[in-house]
This record gives C-alpha cells, sequence and structure tokens, in this order.
C-alpha cells in the first residue's frame, strides 16, 4: 500500500485486534507498550518482523503484535527462532519468553542459540514464579522461596540468568524493569540494534502469585539505594544522593563513599570489557543481605561476533562457487551409472 | 593357467569378519563392481551397534550380506553359497546361514588360540568333520598380506589393514570381475596418502593373482547381467535415496531444503548425504537435541522452506509434541523415521516395523498426520519425493517411514530424469487484494489453508498451539468450534486419498484364497515368497502398502476378494491391528521380531500352512 509508504509507523499500527488477556496490573502490559513504541524505530516494515513465543503468561505477546508472530510450545521458541532464521536471516525476530520457559524447560535451546548467536533478540519476562499454572516456584526463585509446590520453602539454588548467559558466550546481555518504561525502552532499543543474539531480562511483576517480587529496586524509597544504571564510559555511582560508588579492590568490587574514594579507583563502565562483564553479572546478593552490592541495570556486554545464519549463507555461496549450481539430473545420475538395452 | 568359467544364475555372500576388519566397505566394493556388470543386486550389512566391540568377539562381528544374479533379485537372500570369515567369531555366528556344499573362504590366521577362545570352541573347526559338507578354501590371509606389502616401509598394524583387499582381490578373480572400479575407489579415498593407494591396490592384486595361480580353483565362476527394463542404472543405497528425493522435491517444488537433525542410528546418513549438497540451497542444520531439530523444522517451514527432519523411534518419541504443533499450525514438514529395534534405546543397529502405531497414533489429542513408507533401497526416493508432495500440497506434517534394513541396503536404481518427476505446487496465498482481510484457516475444497509466509505485505497474521477459531485462527475455546476444528483436521487428511493413486494388487492372485498384505521393507521378501507360491500353483496375492494414512480409497474393496489376509511384519502386529480396526476384516499377523528381516522360506512356509489348513 503506497499510503504506508509516505505515513511513517506508529505504535499504534503494531497492535491488534486481540483483547489483551493478561491479569490487571500484570507487568507485562508495560512492556508491551514498550515494545510496541520502540518498533516504529527499527525502520523495518510490519511484515518483515516476527514474534515468536514458547508457553506461559509472557507467551501470549505475540497474539498482540500485529507482525507475524507463533505461539509455539513451552521452551522451545529459541529452537523454532534458529530454524527461522537460518531460513530466513533476513527477518528481524524477537523471542517472548519468561523465567520457567527459557531457563527451565528451554534451558538447553536458550544456551545453544547463545552459543551460535543469531541475531535475534530474547526477552526474558523474569517474575521468578510460575503464573499460568497458577503459583509454583521457578528457576529463578530464590531459595526458600514458599509456593503451592514448595510449603516448607524451594529446596533450588537459583539460577543467575545473565551469569548463566555470559557463561554460554553471550554476546549482548542487559537488565531492564517493567516499572521504569523510560529505562525499559533505552535497553530494548540498544538490544534491537545488536547484531547478534540479545539477551535482556526484564524484571517483570506478577502481581498475583509473585507481589513485589522486585520491589526494593522498583519502589522510589528503595530503587536508589539498591540498583545501579550502568552508563556506558561513566563511573558506577548511585544512592539516594548518588553518593556511592562501585570500586575494584583487585579483582573484587566493593562499595564506597564516593566522597570519599580515589577516582582512579572507581569501576567505569566498559561494556565491551568481558572480565567486567563477569564482575557485574555477579552482583546478585540477596537485597536483604548486610554489605550487598546494587544490582545493576541497562547493558552489561556487547560484542560482535559471527552469526551462525551468515555463516550458513556463506558456505552455501562457497559450495556453490566451489561445485557449481546443484544439477538435480547430474545428482540423480551419481558417477557410476551402466546402461540396461 | 586358464579355468573354466561356470555360469551362475544367482549367489549369496556373506562377508563376515571383526567390525574393524573393514567389511563393509568390502561388501560396498564388492556390490559396486557387481552392479556395473549389470548384476540385480540385494544388500543388507549386519552390523554390531558398538563401534568397536572387543577384538575377536561374537560381539564384535560385522556382517554384509549380498545377493546378485542375472535373474530378478528382490532380497539379499536366505542362506548364502559363500561365507568368508575373517575370524573364528564371524565363522560361529555366521556357518549356520551356509547352504550345504556351499564355499567357506576362511583367513586362517583368525583362528589361533585366543580367536578360538574368545569364539568359545574348545578345539578348532576347521578341524571338525561336520566341515566335510561344506568346500573350505583356507588362506593365511594375514602372512599373504604382509607378503605383498614387505617392500612398502608400513608397518605391521598398517599392512593388516588391507588385509580385506586380498579377500575382495580373491573373490573377483572367483567371480571373474575386473579391479578397475575399486582401484578407483581407492585413488579417490587414500587422495592425500600416496602409500596406501600403493598398498591397497598391491594387495588387492596380490588377492587376484592368488586366485589365478594357487590351485584353489577348478573353474571360475560368472554371473551375467540381469535383464533389468533398459535404462539407466546406479546402485543405491537407502538412506541416499531419501536424501536425493528430498533434494529432488525441494528443486521441483522451488523451495530450498532446510533439514534440521540430530545424529541418530540409523538415521544419521540421510544427515551425512545432505550437507554434501549445500550447493543445492541445502540448509542442514545439526540442532542440539532431537526436540531443538523438530521445532527448527516448524521455523524453517513457517519462512517458507521445505522444511524435513529424520530420526528413529527415541527420536521420534522426543519430537512428538513439536509434531502436535505442526499439525495444530498446518505448515507442510516431513518427518523421517528410519525405524531400528525397539523400545527404548532397543536395538540400535537392527531393523523393525515396530513404530507404525508411534505414527498413527503418537501425539497428545486427535492429531492425525499422512504417512507414508519406502519398501526397498531406491524406493525411499519415490517415498520421500511422496512425503514432500504431500506435505507441500496438502499442508500438512508427513510421516516417512523407512527402517534399518532398506536404510542401509542397496539395489540398483533405474534414476529418472528430473522431468519425469511430478510437479510438486506449493498453496502460497494468492496475489493480495488490498480490500480483503487475510484469513490464515480460510480452506479450499480439499480442506487445505494457504500458506503466507513472512515478508509478505498485508498477510501479518499469528498461529499457535492453542486451539484455533474456525476460518480466523484467532484463538479459541468455544466447544462447538472445537468439535469442528478436530473433526476439519481428520477430514483433510481423509481427503488425500483423493490425490493418491488406486491400491493395486502388486503381484499374484488378483482374488483367491489367500492375500499377502505388506508394507515396508518386507517387499522383496514377501514378493519372492508369493511368486514361489504362484509357482507351486497356489491363488495367493501381493497387495504392498505405499500409503499407510490414509489408505488408497479401494483398498477395502480388494481386501473382501480374498479368504484368509495375512499381514507379515517386522513387529509383534501392528498394520494388521489398523486394518482389523478400519475394514473389520480378520486379517492375521504373521511376526518375526528378531531384529532382522524374514526370510522367504519363513514367508512361504506360512503361506503352505494356510493351504494346508484350509
Amino acid at each position: 500500500m503506497s499510503e504506508t509508504l509516505t505515513k511513517p509507523l506508529t505504535a499504534k499500527d503494531f497492535a491488534t485486534d486481540q483483547d489483551v488477556r493478561w491479569c490487571p496490573g500484570c507487568g507485562d502490559y508495560s512492556i508491551l507498550k514498550q515494545v510496541q513504541s520502540i518498533m516504529p524505530e527499527l525502520g523495518r516494515d510490519k511484515e518483515d518482523i516476527v514474534f515468536i513465543s514458547g508457553i506461559g503468561c509472557s507467551s501470549r505477546f505475540p497474539y498482540y503484535m500485529n507482525t507475524y508472530g507463533m505461539h509455539s510450545i513451552h521452551g522451545r521458541a529459541t529452537a523454532v527462532a534458529s530454524g527461522l532464521k537460518i531460513s530466513r536471516p533476513e527477518l528481524s525476530v524477537w523471542i517472548i519468553t519468561g523465567d520457567g520457559d527459557a531457563l527451565s524447560i528451554g534451558g538447553n535451546h536458550l544456551i545453544h542459540m547463545i552459543r551460535r548467536n543469531f541475531d535475534v533478540n530474547i526477552l526474558l519476562f523474569n517474575n521468578e514464579i510460575y503464573g499460568l499454572t497458577k503459583g509454583q516456584y521457578s528457576p529463578t526463585s530464590p531459595e526458600g522461596k514458599v509456593t503451592k509446590s514448595t510449603p516448607i520453602g524451594s529446596l533450588d539454588h537459583p539460577f543467575n540468568p545473565l551469569k548463566l548467559c555470559l557463561g554460554a558466550d553471550s554476546t549482548f546481555i542487559a537488565r531492564t524493569m517493567d516499572r521504569d518504561p523510560k529505562h525499559q525502552r533505552d535497553v530494548l532499543l540498544q538490544g534491537s540494534k545488536h547484531v547478534g543474539t540479545s539477551m535482556i531480562e526484564i524484571y517483570q511483576n506478577c502481581n498475583v502469585f509473585n507481589d513485589g517480587a522486585f520491589e526494593v529496586f522498583t519502589d522510589k524509597g528503595t530503587k536508589l539505594q539498591e540498583t545501579l544504571f550502568l552508563e556506558s564510559g561513566k563511573p558506577m555511582i548511585f544512592g539516594a544522593e548518588r553518593e556511592k560508588a562501585i570500586a575494584l579492590d583487585g579483582t573484587t568490587p566493593r562499595v564506597v563513599n564516593l566522597a570519599e574514594a580515589n577516582e582512579s579507583d572507581l569501576m567505569i563502565h566498559d561494556e565491551t570489557n568481558h572480565f567486567q562483564a563477569q564482575v557485574l553479572t555477579s552482583f546478585f546478593d540477596n537485597p536483604k543481605d548486610e554489605g550487598r552490592l546494587p544490582r545493576p541495570f541497562g547493558v552489561f556486554y556487547a560484542e560482535d561476533r559471527y552469526r551462525y545464519e551468515e555463516a550458513m549463507e556463506e558456505q552455501i555461496a562457497f559450495a556453490t562457487e566451489k561445485m557449481g549450481k546443484g544439477n538435480l539430473d547430474q545428482l540423480l545420475r551419481g558417477n557410476n551409472v551402466w546402461t540396461v538395452d | 593357467m586358464t579355468k573354466q568359467v561356470e555360469e551362475k544364475q544367482e549367489v549369496t555372500i556373506v562377508f563376515a569378519g571383526d567390525s574393524g576388519d573393514g567389511i563393509q566397505l568390502t561388501g560396498t566394493q564388492f556390490t559396486n563392481t557387481n552392479a556395473l556388470y549389470g548384476n540385480d543386486i540385494s544388500t543388507f550389512p549386519n552390523y554390531p551397534a558398538e563401534i568397536r566391540a572387543p577384538q575377536g568377539t561374537l560381539a564384535g562381528v560385522s556382517g554384509f550380506q549380498l545377493k546378485f544374479g542375472s535373474i530378478e533379485v528382490a532380497t539379499p537372500g536366505d542362506d548364502c553359497d559363500v561365507l568368508v570369515a575373517m575370524n573364528a567369531a564371524a565363522f560361529k555366528v555366521n556357518i549356520a546361514r551356509l547352504k550345504k556344499h556351499g564355499t567357506i573362504i576362511i583367513n586362517s590366521d583368525g583362528f589361533n588360540a585366543r580367536d578360538l577362545k574368545l569364539a568359545g570352541y574348545e578345539k578348532s573347526p576347521l578341524e571338525d568333520k561336520s566341515l566335510n559338507d561344506y568346500r573350505t578354501i583356507q588362506i593365511d590371509v594375514t602372512k599373504m598380506t604382509r607378503t605383498a606389502l614387505e617392500d612398502s616401509g608400513l608397518g605391521k598394524k598398517e599392512m593388516d589393514r588391507s588385509r580385506n583387499m586380498f579377500v575382495l582381490g580373491f573373490l573377483y578373480y572367483m567371480y571373474s570381475r575386473k579391479l578397475e572400479g575399486t582401484i578407483e575407489f581407492i585413488k579417490l579415498k587414500f587422495a592425500k596418502k600416496p602409500e596406501l593407494i600403493e598398498a591397497n591396490v598391491n594387495v588387492l592384486k596380490a588377492g587376484y593373482h592368488f586366485g589365478d595361480t594357487s590351485e584353489v580353483f577348478t573353474s571360475r565362476y560368472n554371473v551375467k547381467a540381469a535383464s533389468l527394463p533398459s535404462g539407466s542404472y546406479r546402485n543405491i543405497m537407502g538412506n541416499q535415496a531419501a536424501a536425493l528425493g528430498l533434494i529432488a522435491a525441494s528443486q521441483k517444488s522451488g523451495l530450498d531444503l532446510f533439514y534440521g537433525s540430530y545424529p541418530i542410528t540409523p538415521a544419521s546418513d540421510i544427515l551425512h548425504e545432505l550437507a554434501k549438497h549445500k550447493n543445492f540451497g541445502v540448509r542442514s542444520f545439526q540442532a542440539e537435541d532431537e526436540i531443538a531439530a523438530m521445532c527448527s523444522v516448524i521455523g524453517a517451514s513457517f519462512g517458507g522452506k521445505l522444511g524435513i527432519t529424520a530420526s528413529s523411534g527415541p527420536g521420534i518419541a522426543l519430537k512428538g509434541e513439536a509434531i502436535g504443533l505442526g499439525i495444530m499450525l498446518e505448515l507442510p514438514m516431513v518427518i523421517v523415521n528410519v525405524q531400528r529395534g525397539g523400545p527404548s534405546t532397543g536395538l540400535p543397529t537392527k531393523t523393525e516395523q515396530a513404530d507404525l502405531l508411534q505414527a498413527y497414533y503418537g501425539r497428545n489429542g486427535e492429531a492425525p498426520m499422512p504417512i507414508v513408507s519406502a519398501s526397498t533401497p531406491s524406493d525411499c526416493f519415490n517415498a520421500a519425493y511422496e512425503a514432500c508432495r504431500i506435505a507441500l500440497e496438502h499442508m500438512t506434517p508427513v510421516f516417512l517411514l523407512s527402517d534399518g534394513y532398506i536404510a542401509n541396503g542397496s539395489e540398483p536404481w533405474k534414476f529418472p530424469s528430473s522431468d519425469e518427476l511430478p510437479s510438486i505446487t506449493p498453496k502460497f496465498v494468492p496475489t493480495k487484494n488490498d480490500d480483503e482481510t487475510y484469513l490464515p484457516y480460510k480452506r479450499n475444497e480439499n480442506l487445505v489453508r494457504d500458506w503466507a509466509l513472512p515478508g509478505m505485505k498485508g498477510y501479518e497474521h499469528r498461529i499457535g498451539g492453542l486451539e484455533k477459531e474456525i476460518d480466523t485462527g484467532n484463538v479459541s475455546y468455544d466447544p462447538d468450534n472445537h468439535e469442528k476444528m478436530v473433526r476439519i483436521r481428520a477430514e483433510k487428511i481423509a481427503k488425500i486419498a483423493d490425490s493418491i493413486p488406486l491400491q493395486k494388487v502388486n503381484h499374484g492372485a488378483e482374488k483367491g484364497e489367500v492375500l499377502m498384505l505388506s508394507w515396508g521393507s518386507t517387499f522383496g521378501v514377501v514378493k519372492t515368497a508369493v511368486k514361489q507360491c504362484n509357482a507351486k500353483g497356489m491363488a495367493v496375492g501381493h497387495i504392498h502398502l505405499t500409503y499407510l494414512s490414509p489408505f488408497p480409497k479401494n483398498l477395502g474393496d480388494l481386501l473382501k476378494n480374498y479368504d484368509h489376509i495375512i499381514v507379515p511384519e517386522i513387529n509383534n502386529g501392528q498394520l494388521v491391528k489398523i486394518i482389523r480396526d478400519q475394514f473389520l476384516v480378520d486379517a492375521k499377523g504373521l511376526n518375526k521380531i528378531k531384529g532382522i528381516p524374514f526370510s522367504t522360506k519363513e514367508i512361504v512356509e506360512a503361506i503352505e500352512q494356510k493351504f494346508e489348513l484350509a
């Protein structure tokens, strides 16, 4: 349609006619809104964008995006997306998954997608609970978590998702939260621009089964104390009055008083520094612990590494150049033919 | 010394040795050479699951059976005329299959005290009177090989690796075959190691000359070319034929082939073959597991490629949920099951037809899908091509059933030219009319929906595993809608019967007392048995099914033409259940569950028994 060529797309163009069916107050609404709002900035046509999800509350997401989409099966969105991306490298592919979907039933596909570095965006909605099945603990629930399936407390040690992904040689890891739309939007845009697998963990509140799981990071009273917003090239400063900073003591990060600190000891955020990214993913203390480090938000790490699908195209081009474009009759004939008269 | 040449109509040979003896290679080379001489051939490799089972043990015996002839050859033979035994264990495992007065070619070096002990012999069977019924040719192959390579500078271990070439050369002499084909093969195989080319060729020639100069034979043999239908032929293995069928379907449909799979015996050779043909636009993807392989195919198919996966029973079990998604999405894809002995890990290197019910019913919910089966090694090509055609023209996942026997077996193939292959027309959406709303689940007269691909403007839509509303494809929990959709999906598959050929009686009586109703790899043996029984005057017919779901529309009528229906299967009775269920006929099973194919004799006996009882 020529009209759409002249008229730029807006967030509204990406909404569908389907009723959004998440619980009132769910953090998913905010994420949907931000994703729809950044879509026009991708510079892609709607038909070239695909959303693929697994199973879980968040996985309803594709039904609400007026693009191509697939609501697949539990844990497998990453595997479906792998096949799609190899087949159609030019598409903008977005994977919507949750903590159970990505890290429990789909853990294997997640790490393999990351090592292959397909150019896709993974939005991991982490609410530290199984919502769709009505409230069992998830692989990111803290130790001792009391849920329907763990009445005396969970025995599982939780995954640290970004550390796991960095361990699988992720080329882009970032964290944001549902309650900070501006930050979310900024991180989503950075992820969308990364060429490779962008892993974006989004802290998302499940107000029905796990309300307040991330409250210390989102509540006005504690947010500034408990969070560290990463900014490229800048020292890591946080606190109610921005009075605290992170300094490296050898390889150990410590919270220091900014006024008393030696400026050269302060950690400066550098997205290309793998060691520093490892240190930052370890900022994973229980917010109740004394002497805890703040929880970082923003882009931890970004690296340019070859994409599987591009390498596949190169192999096909190489094989075609070397052997010539496949000739079916020659293939059927093979090399050892005899004739019967 | 010139020897007389004696003509033979058909010969069955079993090569047997340790799994490290190069038996499969020897058998394959002997097969390829005879193929070039125009013989009809059928082969049956039979090897252990262990890559290198303990040397010299019964468990480590690898065998390769082939029958070649100047007359029609439809099975690799029941008993063999010639047994090549590289050691005592190979002798012990295979001697029972040697015909009376058959020939045993023995590597005497494989019968020393240690070999005998490992094979469980107290004294050497070679000194036993029981061998009097056979013609025994004893050769110290190890010594002969080392002598031939005296000046090669190779170590003993390396020299001994060429022993199989000595035996092969010897047999080439015995059956009046030239060495050229194998010499060419050796040159290619060892292109980067000229010293090994020289060694293997020398040993091959040494074996040939030994046949010539020794006084072992009074006469040589010859098997003339078979009178096959005129045309061009090549030799082909089942898995290779399946891979070629998939590529042919990709080329004829104009869709690139995406192949997502996880390595598993006996299906991996399809992956190996396809990976060689990237210049056909083949995207072969070795996924992290069976589930990912299946899901990647779904993604590829969603993107508009010809999505294929292959596995064997255990892998198919893992793919089950995703196959169900494929059925729900109504996207085209083909799932190849190269069946092996089950359940669980079962018998990985042995053959079985025990996954038919899994293909029929092995998914949650009402999830019907078409099933096509291959009957011989070369028929894997046709079946693969047809599976792709049905998938693309009917927008559905399709099962293709093969098994370890035909996957690894080989036979001459009168290959088609590309323009002889039927056309394949994918069901893409028509050019978009701007005013029209696209309904992803709107169907044509065959209940087939249109295929809209990402990138097509105006067709943006969402599909998923939740039940869909008729036409719109929106999520629907409406009870009436669900019942209708279940019935629509079933009817869509049933309607495929309109686009497949009517069933013919493949051989024998068009009506009569007994019908042998078979599917898959039992084709050759049932055909041979029925022909033998017909020759004895028995009114027995043979119907062999390629289409297992849906069945050809006239099958029920054909079944009424016989008093008795016997369903021979390498399982505990699976097709027989479905036949009884769908046609309410008193079909009886004939079952063998030993991980090996039927012998012709077993089928003939079952038919004869029916006639004696009647």
